[in-house]
């Protein structure tokens, strides 16, 4: 209940919440007032849970863009015990929509790579909402060969409309560096494990999303390109965001079924926005238990199951006779 | 047939290569009719004559469309392509329908090209040397890549990687990555690149050829991964769209942005290439780099 910002499908919820403010106001710690806000409470829970668990794929898009939605830098300073910023590609520049440093989960170190959108108007110009130049990408591929060279584990957290689209963008190989980063993590010798938290926005997400394990927060979409955009091309207007977010299937229930992704890590009732912290145990949970499971694999066969997982992906017809 | 070369020739010549998924008429090869107006130095030439010249404007040297199959005929040594995974066909995973159901647009793009699917792959010989080849057309859904590309271009360099063969592959493809199969569409950029970075890994020599368009998610998986990198000249190259970025930035855009001569200032292409150089320097380029 932590955001006093509602989506439009939420009237009911903010109505509830709107009674439960009035009568916690004029509380006489009667036991009357106490069970008619308790009542309320739970009126609030089932009609959020309802809600939530038949979010449309528009409505869906936006709660993974809630403005309070948990960002990169909130699972940092939630699941992690310490996080060691490290800027910079050594090359151009320092990308603030990517960011990446050692951390600590519980006595594990790793290497954590996130998308962050910034949370005020004046983080959000400084990260390009999120969308990350090449210089991004680059950080990131430095960060991940650093990584793999001392052993230490990558979490990419996935959270951006998408890579930039803009001059600088193009003049310094926006298109080059998501292949080589697809092509170094396809190689990498340490576990990667990579998390949907919001917006998983087409190349500019999937240039960090190639890990032995791809999950996703359960309100989060992860598409080949966006609503708006989709609509713009194939229905000529942009007007027409929700009809394509409907075609494009892209929420996490859509991608377990084509197995996409591994797993979905369901979110508080509400979303993940009304209570991060119940939000980043769950994240942690999953985390850990990916590493122990990883971390079991000898570093040789890492590379060569993820490839096997990847070239897995597709769907096609081939008739039997050409075989 | 009035209209008919005018419309083509706005088509091989529209900038965004985003836009007209649905309005492009039909796009093989240079125009039909005796004389076509160039789009680029405005020339009225003999069709002929730009045919024969492999599909380049005599006076300006303006590259046009030229087919997958047209592609073969110019870079392979008469006779010697062996189709590899021909038959691989598009399911319709999402059963997506925007204007109209994808079914029905795979059928027609079919009908339309004379292809199953946006690429051609299989392996040939380049002035007797043997390589294994794939090679996008832009004419099947703007020559994006959905599962059947994906797949293919996957099974080309795998093969290649067994058979230590040299790998070429020609992009023409405006549309990135298929959004009519959704995300199975994006996830093909991460497995072609896996199988690259075997490949590569394995010794083996991969030439990359940009061709007009290479945009989105083509441009940023397979085709950006070229040991040697070849351009045609003023061919649309990028990442976004020009549209889409002049709308999020909001300025005119530089003359030469995007193009192959912009790619090449840059630093991202070793060559451009003339297309009736580009056999030559295909052959010599894997004698430069024979490993296997």
């Amino acid at each position: 209940m932590k955001t006093d910002f509602y989506l439009p499908f939420e009237t009911s919820l903010k109505n509830i919440q709107a009674e439960i403010d009035a009568a916690s106001g004029q509380q006489d710690g009667s036991s009357e007032q106490q069970e008619k806000i308790r009542q309320l409470r739970q009126q609030w829970v089932d009609a959020a849970r309802e809600i939530y668990s038949n979010l449309t794929p528009w409505q869906t898009v936006q709660v993974a863009r809630h403005k309070d939605r948990p960002h990169t830098v909130d699972y940092l300073s939630l699941v992690f015990d310490e996080f060691v910023e490290l800027h910079g590609d050594k090359f151009f520049g320092d990308d603030r929509a990517i960011r990446t440093g050692f951390a600590k989960l519980d006595d594990r170190k790793v290497m954590v790579i996130g998308h962050q959108k910034g949370r005020n108007y004046q983080e959000r110009t400084e990260n390009y909402f999120g969308c990350a130049h090449p210089e991004g990408y680059r950080k990131a591929m430095g960060k991940m060969k650093l990584a793999a060279k001392f052993g230490l584990p990558v979490i990419c957290f996935i959270d951006t409309p998408g890579a930039y689209p803009g001059v600088g963008a193009e003049e310094r190989g926006q298109a080059q560096v998501i292949a080589e980063s697809m092509f170094l993590m396809s190689q990498l010798e340490t576990p990667i494990v990579c998390i949907v938290i919001g917006e998983g926005g087409s190349g500019g997400a999937l240039g960090i999303g190639v890990g032995d394990k791809v999950a996703m927060l359960q309100h989060s979409y992860y598409s080949v390109i966006s609503p708006e955009g989709c609509a713009g091309i194939l229905w000529k207007s942009s007007e027409f965001a929700e009809l394509a977010a409907d075609a494009l299937k892209f929420t996490s229930k859509n991608l377990a079924e084509l197995n996409v992704v591994d797993d979905v890590i369901e979110e508080p009732i509400g979303g993940a926005h009304r209570d991060p912290h119940e939000m980043a145990n769950r994240v942690k949970k999953y985390l850990l238990q990916c590493l122990d499971e990883l971390s079991q694999l000898p570093k040789s066969s890492l590379a060569q199951n993820r490839y096997q997982k990847f070239r897995k992906l597709g769907m096609f017809l081939e008739p039997e006779v050409s075989r | 047939m009035a209209q008919g070369p005018i419309s083509d020739i706005e088509a091989i010549n529209g900038p965004s290569p985003e836009i007209e998924l649905e309005a492009r008429s039909v796009r093989r090869g240079v125009p039909e009719g005796l004389w076509i107006r160039c789009p680029s130095c405005k020339a009225a030439i003999f069709r002929k004559e730009a045919e024969k010249r492999l599909g380049v404007c005599p006076e300006c040297d303006h590259h046009f469309y030229v087919s997958a199959k047209t592609r073969i005929e110019q870079v392979l040594d008469t006779g010697t392509f062996e189709e590899w995974d021909p038959d691989l066909l598009a399911a319709d995973p999402l059963n997506f329908k925007d204007k109209k159901p994808y079914r029905e647009r795979l059928v027609a793009e079919r009908k339309l090209t004379g292809l199953k699917d946006a690429i051609l792959t299989g392996c040939g010989m380049v002035r007797a040397r043997r390589v294994a080849i794939g090679i996008t057309d832009s004419a099947f859904i703007m020559g994006s890549m959905g599962s059947v590309v994906g797949e293919k271009l996957t099974r080309l360099t795998e093969r290649a990687t067994e058979q230590k063969l040299p790998l070429i592959i020609i992009s023409a493809s405006g549309g990135g990555a298929r959004m009519h199969e959704g995300i199975l569409s994006l996830m093909q950029m991460a497995k072609v690149s896996a199988a690259l970075a075997r490949y590569n890994q394995a010794g083996g020599l991969y030439i990359s050829v940009l061709t007009n368009p290479t945009m989105g998610g083509v441009a940023a998986s397979f085709a950006s991964l070229g040991d040697i990198t070849f351009a045609e000249p003023k061919a649309l190259i990028g990442f976004a769209g020009p549209r889409t970025i002049k709308a999020t930035i909001r300025i005119e855009l530089p003359d030469e942005f995007q193009t192959s001569e912009f790619l090449l200032q840059h630093g991202y292409v070793d060559r451009i290439v003339h297309r009736n150089r580009l056999k030559a320097e295909i052959a010599r380029t894997i004698d430069y780099c024979v490993g296997w």
